[in-house]
């Protein structure tokens, strides 16, 4: 009895716990949902203001761009066109002004697009013979060449004798030769300044200040410094000769005068933060090739180039995205002009939505977008990440 | 019970007593008083101006009272100045003083004006209570309810003396289907400017056709014509994009295509809206207006018109194509280098005309140029209209009234007869006592023969049976600042042929009136050109 008493007085706990296992389990569950639950409400406000400031308004302009607009009585109309505002801009009336005009290709043209073609066919090759591509990947990447080559067709094609490049290879120029020289000079001027020369800190914050300047102040110091008959430089024109040379009456001076500022107004960017990523790097690294006889360039080269390339891919891709935005120096510059020259893609748009054409705005604006896209992933898998991966 | 009562009754009075003494004070009536004017007298055959007063009866509004607007702010919208701006910003103290409203002006670069009335408007923002802006646009902001009706407002209003207003710009820049919309504060038309002194020196005449304006700018371009010792410009004409450039291309087209009158239409056959470029006038207009670069300043293709102001006010241009700012630009002593050296004449015309039939230039006669001057078809063009005031109908009743009598203020003749004569305000005269009343030009630095040319040259313009109206369709925007525009600019530039330049404004033109509706369009433009002058 005694024994019975003990077990039973013994099973009391552990009955208890038996009881409470499933309690805990259950309230283990609860918390758990809880917890899920939780951070979906948590993050629910941010999603609707996502939702709202950026889905919406982009759902609503694809279907603007598929839409015309008019004035009816009692206020406005917004009718389903389906495609004819993209139409329009591919093959229609505003094909030569969107695209450009094509024309045979030079010998130059040709050589280069044959050399890019080649490359890319190599690289796509090179990729499948090492099995590094897998199925979907492959058609990506054969995705990517093709529109790479239209690309450059394009661009060959339009700055061939009797073409004429239009508002989209006139941005992909801006953006491209932009970035080049903007990446180029911003890496020498970091380079310099992580020389141990006299005033580096002044430098540092002289490079800086055209990104401080309102882009709009850069167009009206630009538009004052290439006109050849009023501007700051008058004597120099004079002098060699160009007094009555304008920059902006010539298509390729005016875009010129366009890149110029543009490159004048972003190379700081390139500059602080490249020198962040050359300040950055190992110094063992560097002391140990001096030691082992490695010159400057070596040094450069084998080393530090390296090391900042992660950076430099990054950096050119937020870059490269935001050139592609590019409005506010041909708006002031040059208006577009001469003629549509130095017009850009968000020009163009600007220009239709200022005459209340909303239809083929966002019809440019989606065009954009999805160029931008399609170049910013391509860039990111087949350059970013071997990039990064190789380091 | 009895004391809430009581108290109910105070509080409703006192309500009531509050809510009329903050209500705004009847209209003044209009009296009739006898005041002295100052009239201008012309010495027939001389080119001599005296005055004389004379005793007068007119039609006044008292100043109220009190200020009814104590308290109101208007939010009005115009373009970023400081011409037009200026004078809306200047006045607007005294207003403020007179009424009590308080006005500010929010401006806007030019090419932004048009949408952002319109999508300030279609969005409900309501943003501006009123607007000054072109009466060429009125029929976008009319379909969709967006403007005030003013018709009664005006003809309640002795003190704006409407029927002073010349004719064209009650009827066209203010008048859309028989009610008034827009309160004029300014007249618009193109004239051709020339530096009388070198004109006189090698004794040529101004220019009456295209063939003498392109001889006179060859003559003198080159040439230093202020003594800086640098070589100046035979013309000089704003041709930038997306400023002024597809205004001027209708000066030159227009005195080829409309010779028979101004119902004729330069722009589109009105019957069927066919565009009015596909021919050998328009051909030869764009070759004309291309050729007039040759004589222009490098920078020809970059400039607006506050470039090309700029450039003759300090002598570096012979001849200018303008409205009517660089006839009081030019007596600014602060900024004008020949004071006393401009003229100004109508806008120049053609020997040969449009024979709408064939599409062919045909030479003026009685039956093909009835309206010629001396065997020269002249279309002088009204471009743009002039600056008007338009009230947001969705304003509150009282910014309304507000708005208006701001506009009535600037508009009258005490305020507008100043404004008009000085260079800065961007406003030019549309009122017939600016006209007669030379003596206001005299007093703002105009010789007495220098008023008389500028004035006889708009009043040429003005009488004009011929003149061109500009184009007020729905969506006029788009055909001329964007489709006109473009090839005009891609022309000039060089990037595209004549043809495919006159291809791509019809093919432009066409595809906008197919899609807003051929009969809705010709309907509208019909209307335009059927207003009475």
């Amino acid at each position: 009895m005694a024994t019975k008493q003990k077990t039973f007085e013994a099973s009391q706990p552990a009955e208890t716990e038996t009881m409470a296992v499933p309690q805990a389990n259950q309230f283990l569950r609860v918390a758990s949902r809880a917890d899920r639950l939780a951070s979906s409400v948590f993050i629910m406000p941010s999603v609707l203001v996502v939702l709202f400031l950026a889905i919406f308004p982009l759902l609503v302009s694809l279907y603007l761009s598929l839409s015309r607009f008019k004035f009816v009585k009692g206020g406005f109309e917004i009718k389903f066109v389906g495609l004819a505002n993209f139409q329009k801009l591919f093959l229609g009336l505003e094909k030569t002004h969107f695209l450009g005009v094509f024309a045979f290709p030079s010998v130059v043209g040709w050589m280069v697009l044959a050399s890019v073609v080649a490359l890319l066919i190599y690289a796509l090759f090179r990729g499948f013979i090492q099995r590094r591509f897998k199925a979907r990947s492959l058609i990506g990447n054969v995705l990517v060449f093709l529109f790479i080559t239209a690309l450059l067709w394009m661009i060959m094609s339009t700055l061939g004798p009797g073409g004429r490049p239009g508002t989209l290879v006139v941005t992909l120029l801006y953006v491209y030769i932009g970035i080049f020289f903007q990446y180029t000079i911003g890496l020498g001027l970091a380079l310099l300044v992580t020389q141990h020369i006299p005033g580096r800190r002044f430098f540092r914050v002289i490079f800086l200040i055209p990104m401080m300047i309102t882009p709009v102040g850069i167009a009206y110091m630009f538009r004052m410094l290439v006109d050849t008959d009023k501007g700051p430089f008058e004597p120099i024109w004079q002098a060699l000769g160009l007094g009555l040379f304008s920059w902006v009456n010539d298509p390729w001076g005016a875009r010129a005068a366009v890149m110029l500022g543009d490159i004048w107004q972003w190379t700081p960017f390139m500059f602080i933060v490249l020198l962040a990523a050359i300040e950055g790097q190992s110094s063992e690294l560097l002391e140990a090739a001096h030691v082992d006889g490695a010159n400057r360039w070596q040094a450069f080269w084998h080393i530090t180039f390296p090391q900042i390339l992660p950076v430099s891919t990054t950096l050119i891709l937020i870059r490269m995205i935001e050139a592609f935005k590019i409005v506010d120096l041909p708006n002031i510059l040059t208006n577009g002009g001469p003629g549509t020259a130095t017009e850009s893609l968000t020009l163009q748009a600007f220009i239709y939505w200022r005459s209340l054409d909303l239809g083929t705005s966002a019809a440019i604006a989606y065009t954009l977008l999805f160029l931008v896209t399609f170049i910013g992933m391509a860039y990111i898998s087949l350059i970013r990440r071997r990039v990064a991966g190789e380091i | 019970m009895k004391s809430k009562l009581f108290y109910i009754l105070t509080t409703l009075i006192a309500a009531a007593l509050i809510l009329a003494a903050c209500a705004p004070a009847a209209p003044a009536e209009p009296v009739v008083q006898t005041v002295e004017v100052i009239k201008t007298v012309e010495v027939p055959g001389q080119e001599v101006v005296k005055t004389e007063v004379v005793i007068e009866t007119v039609v006044v509004t008292q100043a109220p009272a009190e200020k009814p607007y104590e308290g109101v702010e208007l939010n009005i919208l115009t373009f970023t100045g400081p011409q037009i701006a200026e004078p809306l910003q200047r006045r607007g103290p005294d207003f403020t003083a007179l009424t009590g409203a308080k006005v500010n002006v929010i401006v806007v670069p030019f090419s932004d004006l048009y949408s952002q009335i319109l999508t300030d408007a279609a969005t409900g923002t309501n943003s501006y209570d009123a607007w000054v802006f072109a009466p060429q646009w009125m029929v976008d902001y009319i379909t969709p309810g967006y403007i005030e009706d003013l018709t009664d407002r005006v003809a309640n209003d002795p003190s704006i003396q409407w029927e002073d207003v010349g004719a064209f710009f009650r009827d066209f820049s203010a008048t859309f289907s028989g009610k008034i919309y827009t309160i004029p504060l300014d007249g618009d038309f193109h004239m051709v400017y020339y530096r009388s002194d070198l004109l006189a020196q090698e004794g040529l005449q101004p220019p009456e056709t295209w063939d003498d304006y392109l001889a006179i700018a060859r003559t003198f371009h080159g040439q230093d014509l202020n003594d800086d010792g640098d070589p100046d410009y035979g013309s000089c004409i704003s041709k930038k994009r997306g400023a002024q450039a597809y205004w001027f291309i209708t000066d030159f087209a227009a005195s080829m295509i409309q010779s028979q009158g101004t119902s004729q239409g330069a722009f589109f056959n009105p019957d069927t809206m066919e565009p009015l470029v596909d021919n050998a006038a328009f051909r030869k207009a764009m070759e004309v207006y291309k050729e007039t670069t040759q004589y222009g300043p490098p920078d020809e293709l970059n400039l607006d018109v506050g470039d090309t102001r700029g450039l003759f006010t300090s002598g570096r241009c012979a001849l200018s194509m303008d409205w009517g700012d660089i006839g009081t630009l030019a007596i600014d002593p602060a900024t004008s280098t020949v004071q006393d050296k401009v003229g100004a004449v109508i806008t120049p015309g053609s020997t040969e005309v449009l024979d709408w039939a064939t599409g062919n230039l045909v030479p003026c006669d009685a039956t093909t140029c009835p309206n010629a001057i001396d065997g020269v078809n002249h279309a002088p063009f009204a471009a743009y209209g002039g600056w008007s005031g338009g009230i947001n109908a969705t304003a509150d009743q009282l910014k309304k009234d507000a708005a208006y009598a701001f506009f009535s203020y600037m508009s009258a003749p005490a305020q507008s007869n100043v404004d008009v004569t000085i260079g800065p305000t961007g406003f030019n005269p549309y009122r017939t006592s600016q006209f007669l009343n030379r003596q206001a030009w005299v007093e703002a630095g105009m010789s007495p023969a220098a008023a008389t040319n500028y004035l006889g040259a708009i009043e040429a313009s003005l009488a004009s049976p011929n003149m061109v109206l500009d184009l007020r369709i729905p969506q006029n925007q788009r055909y001329q600042g964007v489709v006109l525009d473009t090839a005009v600019a891609q022309y000039l530039a060089g990037e595209i042929d004549l043809d495919t330049a006159v291809q791509q404004i019809y093919d432009g033109w066409q595809a906008i009136t197919d899609e807003l509706g051929r009969e809705d369009q010709a309907a509208a433009y019909q209307a335009t050109l059927g207003v009475q002058k």
